[in-house]
């Protein structure tokens, strides 16, 4: 019956709520992990105390100004590298690409750098890292198209030279800078949480990117299967690719000016969901946003306990994941 | 009819032996070329090419290899841009269609299909009703449908729930066919359609276009089975390798010195239960 029929969720979207529910779930525990694991702990009974507006000064200054900024920020830098990496991905056919490896995150992290060399800050320093970011993916994908078609090898060589050169050009910039006015080489060079500031811009910004994907959803699982054959079945694959540039470009940069160069975060997490999720862009992109960040909490959790009172910067616990899955998948595609 | 290309030599079209049967099946696509020039590469000049393939016509397209017949489908498809002269869908041109509109009514079949990230026999045949829904809109119990029933057409229902890169390439190459079935064009072009077929599921791929034209779509498809054109197509288009290209019905162009030019390989031809049969000749 149409009637019957229209008033139903469709067929496709009924198994989603499910892993979109479980995904929702683990990311408010791995939060509330955040929230209580650390030099000082915290029990459920006071965490609970403290979201309610109550319990001791202590715990409040921990949770509320600390630990729960510091969560979210990690919370929404691996959402938007998680759909960085999953929307370039689409775009390359090709599950390799990342926004650290092909080089988006070192352009970003040049892009901030300059700007706040040249004394700018706020927006600016964000706006300077997308066109940073964006001027990387021009050069990766017009240098790696070429005449022929993209090739995993050229494209990943082209990648790793470009971010390569980013990381020489970090290198120089903070050599010649005064060290006071800027978080130190590693935060640039290997991302580290301990200097993100508050989580608001970046967690609007997966809101917002996860809200877009929505419609677009339908029209990157047909570009996944070529642009030809997208263009065959009704999609404006110019248009398309170039909302997947900017889209990755801007994500990746609001990652990098809250965090630094995280890498393999978007290598990684949607590696993971289609093996279990299958290859439905509407349903993976959601759940990269949630998986991303749940990860990513993790991993700053665990950055930062393992070896206290020093610290990790977050990035190698990512890399220590990612560099395995990139091989993995990379000896898989031959 | 007649030659209807000023001063052009290399294209012309060959009127018709018999006067074709008037027709009077619904209209549900129609697809014309003026004076369109393919822009193949390493090749300067070429026919320019003015056709109209009606709804309920079944158009071959014949050539050597490389003679441009995939580069002519992707241009009539508005995938390439041609060289010059203009492409007309159901009356208007190409150019001026939103590329969804045009998905609506043209459909075409790929000659090579390629793997993007794994995916469903179900799924892939659901991709054909992209171009029917909207953005927001999510494919519904009537889309399922739709793709399940192409799926069943072509024999291949049976394994929807398999991944497309497990299947052979005859099974890759009907769920192609369904794909467009789902997205249910006024105009099929198909690129080699009965590629990896075997000769059951050749036989059963074309007798399904024919169904189609029946039914008032227009079609047009390259192969490389002189025999298969013969028996099925009501129009046949020759791409010669320097560019020049002839174009009529069926019977007008059968002719085996035109073939064999066309190919450069003599034939020989039988007769067959009426209808002429073309072999290799030593």
């Amino acid at each position: 019956m149409a009637g019957a029929d229209s008033r139903c969720v469709p067929r496709a979207a009924r198994g989603w709520a499910m892993p979109l529910g479980l995904l929702s779930l683990t990311s408010l525990l791995a939060l509330g992990l955040a929230v209580a694991v650390g030099s000082v702990g915290i029990t459920p009974e006071a965490l609970w105390a403290v979201l309610r507006g109550e319990g001791d000064a202590l715990s409040r200054t921990l949770v509320l100004e600390l630990r729960l900024p510091r969560a979210l920020s990690a919370f929404a830098v691996g959402g938007l590298l998680a759909m960085a990496g999953a929307l370039m991905q689409v775009l390359l056919r090709n599950p390799l690409a990342d926004p650290y490896v092909l080089g988006l995150s070192g352009g970003a992290a040049v892009g901030a750098l300059v700007a706040m060399l040249a004394g700018v800050g706020g927006a600016l320093v964000t706006g300077s890292a997308f066109a940073g970011a964006l001027a990387s993916t021009l050069v990766v994908f017009g240098l790696a198209h070429g005449t022929g078609s993209w090739t995993p090898s050229r494209l990943l060589l082209t990648g790793v030279v470009v971010a390569a050169g980013w990381g020489a050009v970090i290198t120089l910039l903070l050599s010649v800078s005064p060290v006071e006015r800027l978080p130190g080489m590693l935060y640039w060079l290997m991302g580290d949480l301990a200097h993100a500031g508050a989580p608001g811009a970046p967690l609007a910004l997966l809101l917002v990117a996860s809200l877009v994907a929505l419609p677009l959803g339908r029209s990157l699982n047909v570009l996944a299967r070529g642009p030809l054959q997208a263009a065959a079945l009704g999609v404006a694959v110019r248009p398309l690719e170039w909302a997947i540039y900017l889209m990755a470009s801007a994500l990746t940069a609001m990652a990098v000016t809250s965090a630094g160069s995280i890498g393999f975060v978007g290598l990684v997490v949607p590696h993971m969901l289609r093996l279990s999720l299958g290859n439905d862009q509407r349903l993976i992109l959601p759940a990269c946003a949630l998986a991303g960040g749940t990860l990513l909490v993790l991993a700053d959790t665990l950055a930062r306990t393992v070896i206290a009172p020093e610290q990790l910067p977050v990035g190698v616990i990512t890399a220590l994941l990612g560099v395995p899955t990139f091989l993995y998948l990379l000896y898989r595609s031959r | 009819m007649g030659r209807s290309t000023q001063g052009n030599r290399l294209a012309r079209e060959v009127p018709p032996a018999v006067a074709p049967p008037a027709r009077a099946e619904p209209m549900r696509g129609c697809l014309e070329s003026r004076e369109l020039v393919i822009d193949v590469p390493g090749r300067s000049g070429g026919a320019a090419l003015t056709l109209a393939v009606a709804p309920g016509q079944v158009w071959g397209v014949l050539g050597p290899n490389g003679a441009g017949k995939t580069t002519l489908l992707h241009t009539l498809a508005g995938l390439r841009a041609p060289r010059s002269g203009e492409i007309r869908l159901d009356g208007r041109s190409l150019t001026a269609w939103r590329r969804r509109d045009v998905a609506r009514r043209l459909g075409l079949v790929f000659q090579e299909n390629h793997d993007g990230f794994p995916a469903t026999v179900r799924e892939t045949a659901l991709i054909g009703r992209h171009p029917w829904l909207s953005p927001w809109q999510m494919e519904g119990g009537e889309d399922l449908r739709l793709a399940e029933a192409a799926l069943a057409r072509l024999g291949v229902g049976h394994l929807a729930d398999r991944l497309v890169g497990t299947l052979s390439g005859g099974e890759r190459q009907r769920v192609a066919i369904a794909t467009v079935l789902a997205q249910a064009p006024g105009v099929w072009l198909a690129d080699e359609p009965t590629n990896h077929l075997d000769l059951r599921h050749q036989t059963a791929v074309m007798a399904l276009l024919a169904e189609q034209a029946r039914a008032g779509s227009a079609v047009m498809m390259c192969l490389h089975d002189l025999n298969l054109a013969a028996r099925w197509c009501d129009h046949l288009l020759l791409l010669y390798p320097d560019g020049e290209a002839c174009w009529g019905p069926r019977d007008a162009m059968l002719v085996p010195a035109a073939l064999e030019r066309l190919y450069g390989q003599r034939l020989a031809t039988a007769w067959v239960e009426g209808a002429p049969v073309f072999v290799p000749a030593g």
